[in-house]
């Protein structure tokens, strides 16, 4: 039944955008969310069959490689390897969760809410999977144009400019990384856009020098490391919580995944080099976002802050180059997808009810809604890294290589740990415990089908918190592959 | 040949159609028909079938390049008489010699696109620009656009003496007309060489609005009628870029180290210049008038660059920027409110227009998937490969960023904000051919390489 030319790299990418074609194209509201779901459930299918497949045996179902611009020397070329699997799995479980979350939301111009919807997760899964430099600019970039669309069209009062914001940094941020894209391109012996080229590119330290900005202000943007962050509050804040979701679950991974799979093995020595200034800006980055977060009176701003603390710690981790914090990284891209999912969620069944985000408005919700308590203090717990929960894996596993890397970085890093347990403590505290007062006064319990969205994220949590087996299988050869790149080099 | 010929008849043509009948719907369909036979004769020549074998004693010679530009202008101009043609019925009543002039300026374009004598360049660029002293001034009860005009003449003339004064020069110094015989860039350069490059520079810049010899484009472009003005900023501006980087090429290319640093700066120049200014613009017409002057400066890339990437990716850039500027050129003419504000929500009473206006503009801005985007990457390689200089390509790429400001601003009044309706007409027929420009520019974005192929036969 599987052959070659039905391959899951190449499905991955077709049935999000031939569904997000078809939402288009639909009149009616409730005909549109039903195939939206559908949709994305397929994707997820697909996702799931592929991972019966992961081993080398099945190589030709994992990597394709279409002719497409064959004069500019630049091919189709995708590939589903231990760490895009990780990533494409997470985009594929996100989308079905998000449509799950926000079913009762109601949109104007439903049909395109939900093409771009789809159109967004296509960008991604291109992303994560192209194996051409400049199919990877494409995807990058289609990525982010239904966001912008998304972010300005449904959301807050100052959701035009938040989204604007947005979009001017981000591109500017992916011109300088066309410009080195192209550069490299100039310099491969073989005229070609292939990864494998690039990879093949002797580049001298000075060149790996400028072009490791070039590329990394892109990703920065995208991530963000500090001081590149500033357009993150806003834009998720005005966004509507779907889009929120989208952005701070899945899209800030396209940096994260774009330094392991571009710029680490392109540019080693500048990584060597630069590494001190990178790290020392992300820590300072989650001591700031930690700081902020503590302060926060809105439960998105909070929220918000407390996962720029979270990649600060990734993009740390990864410039250890150290092989365990890069598993570590690799898993915690999954796990602080789902943990965020799952905090948004909550925050969006709160401002359903109540209408309120402010955290001093909102209080005693655990009396109404026990249930809802339970469920969100496990996922926050998960989200401070508690062991036995997802996030307590890759976070050791990063902070122990950051530890290696330099004990100065290591104990100013774990000092956000503290924080975020101060914050979100404070948080639960608040929200849900102390009396109700009118806001809260009338606030029902859940239904069914938020417990059952809310117990999948649960059931996720504790599954890779207590069995990280099969994701450590998917990753480490990811690793491995990586190391071997870079000490070639 | 065949074009060259065939526009100046067929502008007489067009004139006596003025005469036979009043009747403006028959002019169109005489132009439209003009243009397709244009069409087909410059493809015939192309495919090796020349109709006039007449001798111009080598001051003319016909590349494929120069054959396949030719068709690319001319299919703009097809597209640009079917959305804009009956628009410019509302101009004035002399519709049939509206299209006759611009026939005129067609066969300037085809000699600008073939010269290898500087006395072609002189009249080719001449033939081009006459007449669009004329259009610019068709509105004439209309103050505005008598001072377009007015300015547009005094300026254009002001530069073509300055090009015929660097034509003398490099006569004086070397004693020939024909670009290839100049022999220049072999032993020492005297002054005269040096003063000859620089003033053809400068007058070449006039032409194609570089900063800083720029002033006279806004101030034209809005004064003039606006059907006039989308074909005064995309195919004339097109031309005149093929003109200037012909002209540096054959004649300049191998001194090209000694003036590159010249064509840097008024490239970088431009891009900021016509970036920045736009930024601040409150009429989308104005806006558009800044926009083509920072195109211009990435256009300017390929003069600096003089190389083959360069001269592929400018004419990926001609028919991108040309498409989708006349897109929005079409849809602006019918729109009564030319700022900002009157864009408000368009996309919710017209929505196939906001579309495909949206289309193109992420095309003027440059974003993938589109064909804007394949224009500036040539640009962009072209440079690169260059080497030299990489500043500049740091200057054009920050620019780029600027130009998603302006353009953004449309697409957000359209799709963003809330507004009235425009209540503009527009008829199912013009709304097709829209669709088709804008599912070009589309294509061209997704696979440039039917375009390029010609050019490498």
């Amino acid at each position: 039944m599987l052959s070659a030319f039905d391959n899951f790299p190449a499905l991955l990418i077709w049935f999000p955008l031939i569904g997000g074609v078809i939402a288009f194209l639909l009149k009616q509201e409730s005909s549109v969310k039903t195939w939206a779901m559908f949709s994305s459930i397929m994707t997820l299918v697909v996702m799931g069959v592929s991972l019966l497949y992961t081993d080398p045996k099945h190589y030709l179902l994992n990597q394709v490689s279409y002719f497409w611009l064959k004069d500019l020397g630049s091919s189709f070329g995708l590939l589903l390897d231990g760490m895009s699997r990780i990533l494409c799995l997470l985009t594929a479980i996100s989308f079905p969760l998000i449509f799950a979350a926000t079913w009762n939301t109601n949109y104007k111009n439903t049909n395109s809410f939900y093409g771009l919807m789809l159109l967004t997760q296509c960008g991604l899964m291109g992303v994560f999977l192209a194996t051409d430099a400049l199919v990877f600019y494409f995807f990058w970039e289609l990525a982010l144009i239904p966001v912008y669309f998304l972010a300005s069209q449904w959301g807050g009062e100052k959701r035009i400019q938040a989204a604007f914001k947005f979009f001017i940094y981000t591109f500017a941020g992916s011109l300088l990384m066309l410009i080195g894209i192209l550069y490299i391109y100039l310099k491969t012996a073989d005229q070609s856009f292939s990864l494998f080229s690039f990879y093949n590119t002797v580049l001298s330290t000075k060149e790996q020098g400028w072009l490791f900005w070039l590329f990394f202000i892109a990703f920065a943007i995208k991530m963000p490391i500090f001081p590149f962050h500033t357009w993150q509050p806003d834009a998720y804040e005005q966004s509507t919580t779907a889009v929120t979701m989208v952005l701070s679950g899945v899209m800030v991974k396209m940096g994260v995944f774009a330094l392991i799979r571009w710029l680490i093995p392109l540019f080693p020595d500048a990584v060597k080099n630069y590494a001190n200034i990178v790290i020392g800006l992300s820590v300072v980055g989650m001591i700031y976002a930690s700081c902020i977060a503590m302060v926060q009176n809105d439960l998105k701003r909070l929220v918000a802050y407390s996962s720029i603390a979270h990649i600060g710690l990734m993009s740390a981790a990864i410039f250890t180059l150290q092989p365990d914090a890069m598993q570590g990284v690799m898993i915690q891209m999954f796990n602080h997808g789902i943990n965020i999912i799952g905090l948004w969620i909550v925050v969006e069944l709160i401002e359903q009810q109540t209408g309120v985000r402010k955290i001093s408005e909102l209080g005693g919700v655990a009396q109404k809604a026990p249930i809802l308590a339970i469920m969100l203090v496990v996922i926050a717990l998960a989200n401070i890294a508690l062991p036995l929960t997802n996030a307590f894996v890759g976070e050791f596993l990063m902070f122990s290589g950051l530890f290696r890397f330099n004990a100065w970085y290591a104990a100013v890093a774990g000092l956000s740990i503290i924080l975020a347990a101060v914050y979100t403590l404070n948080m639960i505290k608040n929200v849900f415990y102390g009396n109700t007062n009118q806001v809260t006064e009338k606030f029902r319990e859940i239904t069914i089908d938020q417990r059952v969205i809310l117990a999948v994220i649960v059931v996720l949590v504790f599954m890779v918190g207590v069995f990280p087996g099969p994701m450590f299988q998917l990753v480490e050869q990811a690793t491995d592959v990586l190391f071997k790149r870079i000490s070639a080099k | 040949m065949n074009a060259i010929i065939l526009s100046a008849i067929w502008g007489v043509v067009m004139m006596y159609t003025g005469v036979v009948t009043r009747k403006k719907s028959i002019s169109r369909i005489v132009a439209i028909v003009g243009i397709l036979l244009l069409i087909t004769v410059n493809w015939l020549e192309y495919a090796g079938v020349p109709f006039f074998n007449i001798h111009s004693a080598g001051m003319l010679s016909f590349s494929s390049f120069g054959l396949v530009f030719n068709l690319v202008l001319f299919v703009c101009t097809l597209f640009y008489f079917l959305l804009s043609g009956s628009d410019m019925e509302d101009v004035g009543d002399n519709v049939a010699d509206y299209f006759a002039l611009i026939f005129f300026v067609l066969c300037g374009t085809a000699i600008a696109t073939s010269f290898s004598s500087l006395l072609m360049l002189f009249l080719g660029i001449e033939i081009m620009t006459i007449p669009l002293y004329i259009l610019a001034a068709s509105d004439k009860r209309n103050l505005k656009s008598n001072e377009a005009a007015l300015k547009y003449f005094l300026m254009g003339t002001f530069s073509t003496g300055l090009m015929l004064m660097g034509i003398a020069f490099l006569y004086g110094a070397t004693g020939t007309f024909y670009t290839e015989g100049l022999n220049l860039g072999f032993g020492k350069i005297s002054p005269m060489i040096m003063a000859g490059i620089v003033l053809l520079m400068i007058s070449m810049s006039f032409k194609v609005s570089a900063v800083p010899f720029h002033f006279w484009t806004p101030d034209v472009y809005d004064g003039s009628p606006t059907v006039f003005t989308s074909f005064m900023a995309t195919i004339v501006k097109a031309a005149a870029f093929m003109a200037f980087l012909r002209l540096f090429e054959n004649a300049f290319g191998k001194m090209h180290t000694q003036w590159q640093l010249m064509i840097a700066i008024i490239a970088a120049a431009t891009m900021i210049v016509g970036n920045l200014t736009a930024v601040f613009q409150q009429s989308v017409k104005r806006m558009l008038a800044y926009s083509s002057i920072a195109q211009a400066g990435f256009m300017l890339l390929a003069v600096f660059a003089l190389n083959n990437t360069g001269k592929q990716g400018l004419v990926v850039y001609a028919a991108a920027y040309s498409l989708a500027t006349i897109g929005v050129f079409a849809v602006l003419i019918k729109m009564k409110d030319f700022t900002f504000e009157g864009f408000n929500g368009l996309a919710k009473y017209q929505p196939l227009l906001a579309a495909l206006l949206t289309v193109f503009l992420l095309s003027l801005a440059g974003i993938p998937l589109t064909a804007g985007f394949f224009a500036k990457y040539y640009m962009l390689v072209a440079a690169l490969k260059n080497g030299n200089m990489f500043w500049l390509v740091i200057v054009g790429v920050l620019c780029a960023a600027i130009s998603v400001y302006y353009y953004f601003r449309v697409i957000q009044a359209m799709y963003f904000k809330e507004g009235n309706d425009p209540e503009i007409s527009v008829s199912e027929s013009f709304k097709t051919i829209l669709l088709v420009v804008g599912i070009l520019v589309v294509l061209l974005g997704i696979h440039p390489d039917w375009l390029l192929h010609m050019l490498n036969d």
